[in-house]
């Protein structure tokens, strides 16, 4: 008992370890403090009698230490497991700290009421969903995005997604509804190519299946241009043959009625004379003032 | 030699050049200036350094390339085969599991799971899509085109009920499939999927969700009508790859609209699996118009798992969560 003053006496004015000094008020850091702040009644190291409630995994201690023990620093907490129960907890409090000053008891039966209501919230969010926080690799994340980056690019979706349509379309899982003549009748063109092939000679025949492998392009545009180059080559072989001019005049107008399914009007033209019919629409077609003669 | 063997293996990938000595003596200068660069500490000047290499090396290459074509156009039909450019995807680790269409075991197998009633078009899927607790805005318009997208689908918002009870929940309501969708800082990055009688449940991650109303063409809202999407796998190579296209497509309706034009995409590359929803038009036998409609977003697998979700006692088919190390072994395998 008359450490007491002389400890605190050092420990208040000079230094003490567990002393804590913010702006409004000192802390205890002391794990034995009853309130948490650094006052002469509630400093554990500078009362020889002292009490407080600690809990430990959801159990509540009462921990008490008197002058008698206080040469032996080992023994000198006395441990004693409180109830679960809050009333009967509160009442072995009352009979552990029978005679103790009002001070201490008041604050350890606040600070174990404290204990429960937090012991109380916790077992209730425990139950609840709990959201887990995932952290976030720094490393992974970056190389995750770069390598999705990378595979958009790989993968071309748009030029995929047309090759897909595309097929489906030649499987014939649309059934009837795209009227593309183009495909049963370019399948009997062919058939009826192979045939001819057999039967004229080779340069016709390669004349022919090139016709049947262009592609079909409704485009205006790009027809002209390709039929302009074409024209460019075969210019000199027309200038030979003039008894086509009446044929092509024909044909001239047939196109000028027809204007979406050009091509195809185009290629009916050809079945029916396959060796002329190529120059006939290079010509009409390409913008040559020769021809108007 | 080279044309040789290029000749018998038409699929050869890039060899290096045959270099000439001048070009060797070139290359031995380059790989020293590049050595010479690393102990380089001023910035500026070791980046112009790396630009003028840069610079050398893309010219040897481009002389290469004129120097190849112009061969190959010399030699007309008897030119070497055009060489490949070693890619990713050529050079993927070969999977054990990798589906071959042609075994009849693995196709039974895979034709013969729990989607099996879907694929012979027993019932018509019915899906209820619901968010984590308290989401934002984007992840509440992500929610309502999803709702556009598949077709027959709810929305329904979460209320703090667990996945479990949920589950139970909707099994007394006949759906056939839940889809969650977590969020994280404002914006969706996670989709649960699960399939109702028992079926199989899988977690992917989102990212890159690109909204309808950030696309580029103005009311596209417009075009989207309620005709069903027909839907497109692409790239699905492996077991597990099957599987996720399969649950994948579950979810929409098995017998799509073509009239309605309208095709949904999941594109696999490199284990990324790419959303797009386009309508389409064919111009020609060749030509197909694509325009791109809602949202599109890119998911990456986390984990599958056998049963419904249960996440403490389930069964995962896959999972790469704790086992990176020993599942990402090399830069060429994938496991979609």
């Amino acid at each position: 008992m008359e450490n007491d003053d002389i400890v605190w006496s050092i420990i208040n004015k000079s230094f003490c370890s567990y002393k804590v000094n913010t702006k409004t008020q000192r802390f205890c850091r002391n794990e034995y403090n009853l309130t948490g702040l650094c006052n002469r009644s509630a400093c554990p190291l500078a009362n020889s009698q002292y009490a407080t409630v600690r809990e430990e995994d959801g159990n509540c201690f009462l921990y008490m230490k008197t002058v008698e023990r206080s040469g032996f620093p080992r023994n000198m907490w006395e441990k004693v497991k409180l109830s679960k129960s809050l009333e009967k907890a509160l009442r072995q409090i009352n009979e552990y700290l029978v005679y103790w000053p009002g001070f201490t008891r008041q604050k350890c039966k606040q600070r174990l009421l404290k204990i429960s209501q937090y012991l109380i919230r916790m077992r209730k969010l425990r139950l609840r969903r709990q959201k887990k926080l995932v952290p976030i690799q720094r490393k992974q994340d970056r190389r995750e995005r770069r390598r999705e980056e990378k595979a958009l690019v790989a993968a071309r979706l748009d030029s995929a997604i047309e090759k897909e349509l595309l097929e489906r379309l030649k499987r014939g899982t649309y059934g009837d509804i795209y009227n593309f003549p183009q495909v049963a009748f370019n399948k009997a063109l062919e058939e009826e190519e192979d045939a001819e092939v057999n039967m004229e000679g080779d340069d016709y025949g390669e004349d022919e299946e090139n016709e049947g492998e262009e592609p079909d392009e409704d485009i205006d545009e790009e027809l002209e241009k390709e039929l302009e180059e074409e024209s460019e080559n075969e210019e000199i072989e027309y200038v030979e043959a003039d008894s086509d001019l009446e044929r092509e005049l024909e044909s001239e107008s047939d196109l000028e009625d027809i204007e979406p399914k050009a091509s195809n009007s185009v290629k009916d033209n050809t079945r029916r004379k396959p060796r002329l019919e190529i120059e006939y629409e290079t010509e009409t077609l390409s913008k040559n003032p020769k021809r108007t003669v | 030699m080279e044309s040789a063997e290029n000749a018998e293996n038409a699929e050869v990938l890039v060899k290096p050049p045959t270099l000439t000595a001048s070009d060797r003596l070139a290359a031995k200068k380059r790989f020293r200036t590049q050595r010479r660069l690393s102990t380089m500490k001023n910035k500026v000047l070791r980046n112009a350094q790396w630009a003028t290499l840069k610079k050398e090396k893309r010219k040897v290459k481009k002389e290469g390339q004129k120097q190849r074509k112009k061969e190959a156009e010399a030699l007309g039909d008897k030119a070497p085969p055009k060489q490949i450019p070693r890619t990713i995807e050529n050079t993927r680790e070969a999977d054990i599991t990798t589906v071959d269409r042609d075994d009849e075991e693995v196709t039974f197998d895979i034709t013969h799971d729990e989607y099996e009633s879907y694929f012979s078009k027993t019932y018509v899927p019915k899906i209820l899509i619901t968010s984590s607790d308290n989401p934002h805005s984007k992840t509440i318009h992500f929610i309502r085109e999803l709702t556009k997208i598949f077709p027959s689908s709810e929305c329904q918002w979460r209320k703090r009920s667990s996945v479990k009870k949920m589950i139970q929940s909707a099994k007394e309501k006949d759906y056939t499939d839940v889809v969650v969708i977590n969020e994280d800082r404002r914006v969706p990055n996670g989709m649960l999927v699960s399939h109702l009688p028992d079926g199989p449940t899988a977690y992917f991650k989102i990212s890159n969700v690109k909204l309808t109303k950030d696309m580029k063409y103005k009311n596209i809202i417009k075009e989207f009508t309620t005709h069903r999407p027909e839907v497109i796998l692409n790239n699905f190579q492996t077991r597990l790859g099957q599987a996720v296209s399969r649950m994948l497509a579950s979810l929409f309706h098995y017998d799509p609209q073509f009239k309605g034009r309208r095709a949904v995409t999941f594109h696999n590359q490199r284990d990324y699996i790419f959303f797009r929803h386009h309508r389409y038009e064919f111009k020609s036998q060749k030509r197909a118009a694509l325009r791109e409609l809602g949202p599109r977003f890119t998911l990456r697998l986390k984990w599958l798992q056998k049963g419904t979700f249960d996440t403490i006692e389930g069964d995962y088919e896959w999972i790469i969560a704790g086992k990176r190390h020993e599942m990402e072994t090399s830069r060429r395998r994938f496991f979609l």
